[in-house]
């Protein structure tokens, strides 16, 4: 091992002892800013952007509905990613990566589901109707559950991560094609004539805020999944001496 | 601003009640989320002292699984 | 291939051996059938718009209820990770394991569909169609049920988890397969829903060996 080499060195942090302190670093940054663009989101949502011409102010569910649903289909593409990535090269990381990552993407799924169903109602006047996206988003929420209950379902700490990240591949490579079936399905069946295309021209002010609250999204996942990973590494990591300290630190902190 | 008045604000309307369930709704798993992440945080870091000072003590190795 | 011809011999010789469980899988896919028109009520044309739907949904559960037995016997007498040590391709003999899963579970299942589209009012035309669909969806079922079934090998509650973790992954193989049908009825021709159920057995056939044979590595080791 040279010592010697001074330059940034990703590998580096891919051991969890040597990202647990980073973490932990970045996670209250990341809580900081996600409060911070929330409220400022908040502000222009509410304050800011003016009634929608033809929904009213139902409309305002749109600044939680559309991060929420953004959030919780990016979570999953990264899950995959740390997945794919712990299979390959072997980290411990990447898969409690994945596996810190899996509440906060289900959370922001039912987001989607529960929004979007009380923005229907007023608006389209149902509920829930069988289209395509909110089908879509259904099942990803299934996808989401599936993995959550294999991975508290194993004991064995290395099956634990190899086995979800197998699942959450699988997960990935079919959620395309229940897309395009959904798609398929609902355009032969007609059965719901409503187009859930965005108001065509949204104000300005409303796009920001929505970006806005997107991005606090993006802020908090970081910072709850930082969090997350970082019990999960103590977790894990429970013989090795640097655990035990953390873990004396923190039993007379508590 | 574009409110005449805060119930004017709270209304939203006539569709308060979609709006608040939403947000409302958000806001409550959200901090649901977050008090789960620190029980589970505190109740972990309880029970992996509690191991470990056993562990100590007997000298034995730990139990493996969690 | 002569491993694949002899697992093969081999798990179709177990299965015989436990034909009763077989019976209960296609006793399940009748009774499911037969539930649907005393909850739904019997009108003819209602019987004939659900018919397609209600039988792939019986087909898809009674599959899920003979997955978890596909490699729960030879994991428990240590036969599966003899297999794993063997020199034979690991892909090839997981083929035969699912190939044999389908042939006990899927055929039967079709031998009897036709009686059951009977029962829902459907003409000769349907039925074909639906048993077609069937025939050529049915693999697909097998071979990504064989990935869940490899996954929660041994898992507490595994049999509740593997249709948690299968059944999202089984819509669009149903919406295809009970599709086929409608579209024949309409008049625009199945044959666009048998080339998508045709492509995803090919597909599947290429990716679920292969996860299924991760998989089966990672819950023996």
């Amino acid at each position: 091992m040279s010592t010697s080499e001074s330059r940034f060195n990703l590998y580096h942090y891919a051991a969890p002892q040597a990202f647990y302190p980073v973490a932990g670093k970045l996670a209250p940054i990341f809580a900081v800013i996600a409060a911070a663009l929330t409220l400022a989101g908040l502000w222009i949502g509410f304050f800011k952007a003016p009634t929608d011409a033809v929904q009213g102010e139902v409309y305002r569910i749109i600044f939680i509905h559309v991060p929420a649903a953004w959030m919780s289909m990016f979570v999953f593409l990264v899950m995959a990613f740390w997945s794919a990535v712990g299979l390959a090269m072997n980290t411990r990381l990447s898969a409690l990566m994945a596996q810190a990552l899996a509440p906060t993407g289900a959370m922001f799924c039912f987001v989607a589901l529960w929004t979007g169903a009380l923005w229907g109602r007023p608006t389209w006047g149902a509920y829930w109707v069988w289209d395509a996206r909110l089908t879509s988003q259904l099942l990803l929420l299934f996808l989401y559950l599936g993995y959550m209950a294999l991975v508290a379902a194993v004991d064995d700490p290395r099956r634990r991560d190899k086995a979800g990240a197998i699942l959450c591949l699988v997960g990935a490579v079919n959620v395309p094609i229940i897309y395009f079936s959904v798609k398929w399905w609902n355009t032969l069946h007609q059965g719901a004539s409503v187009s859930l295309t965005k108001a065509p021209s949204m104000a300005s002010i409303m796009l920001s805020g929505m970006l806005v609250m997107a991005l606090a999204a993006w802020a908090y996942t970081i910072a709850v999944a930082l969090y997350r990973v970082r019990v999960l590494i103590l977790e894990r990591e429970r013989h090795a001496d640097w655990v035990r300290g953390e873990l004396t630190r923190l039993g007379e902190a508590n | 601003m574009i409110w005449e008045s805060w119930s004017a604000f709270w209304e939203m309307g006539g569709s308060g009640p979609f709006v608040w369930a939403s947000y409302g709704v958000t806001a409550i798993l959200i901090i649901a989320e977050l008090l789960l992440l620190r029980s589970r945080r505190v109740s972990s870091t309880r029970k992996l002292n509690r191991l470990m000072r056993a562990g100590q003590a007997r000298k034995m190795p730990e139990v493996q699984g969690s | 291939m002569n491993a694949f011809a002899a697992i093969l011999r081999r798990d179709m010789l177990l299965a015989w051996r436990s034909r009763a469980d077989l019976l209960i899988s296609l006793a399940f896919f009748v009774i499911v059938g037969c539930l649907f028109p005393f909850g739904v009520g019997a009108e003819p044309n209602q019987l004939r718009a659900i018919g397609p739907g209600v039988l792939w949904v019986a087909a898809l559960l009674s599959c899920l209820l003979s997955l978890h037995r596909l490699f729960a016997q030879d994991y428990q007498d240590g036969t599966l990770e003899q297999m794993l040590l063997s020199p034979d391709p690991t892909v090839l003999w997981i083929l035969a394991k699912v190939l044999a899963h389908w042939l006990t579970t899927a055929v039967p299942l079709l031998l009897i569909t036709p009686l059951m589209a009977l029962m829902f009012d459907l003409e000769g035309g349907a039925i074909q169609v639906l048993t077609a669909s069937l025939a050529i969806g049915t693999p697909i079922l097998s071979l990504i049920g064989a990935v869940g079934a490899a996954l929660t090998l041994g898992l507490r509650g595994g049999g509740a988890l593997l249709a948690l973790l299968v059944l999202p992954l089984f819509v669009p193989v149903l919406i295809f397969g009970a599709g086929s049908v409608d579209a024949y009825l309409s008049g625009t021709g199945a044959s666009a829903h048998m080339l998508l159920l045709g492509g995803g057995v090919l597909g599947s056939l290429a990716l679920s060996p292969v996860a299924c044979a991760a998989a089966l590595r990672i819950s023996t080791e």
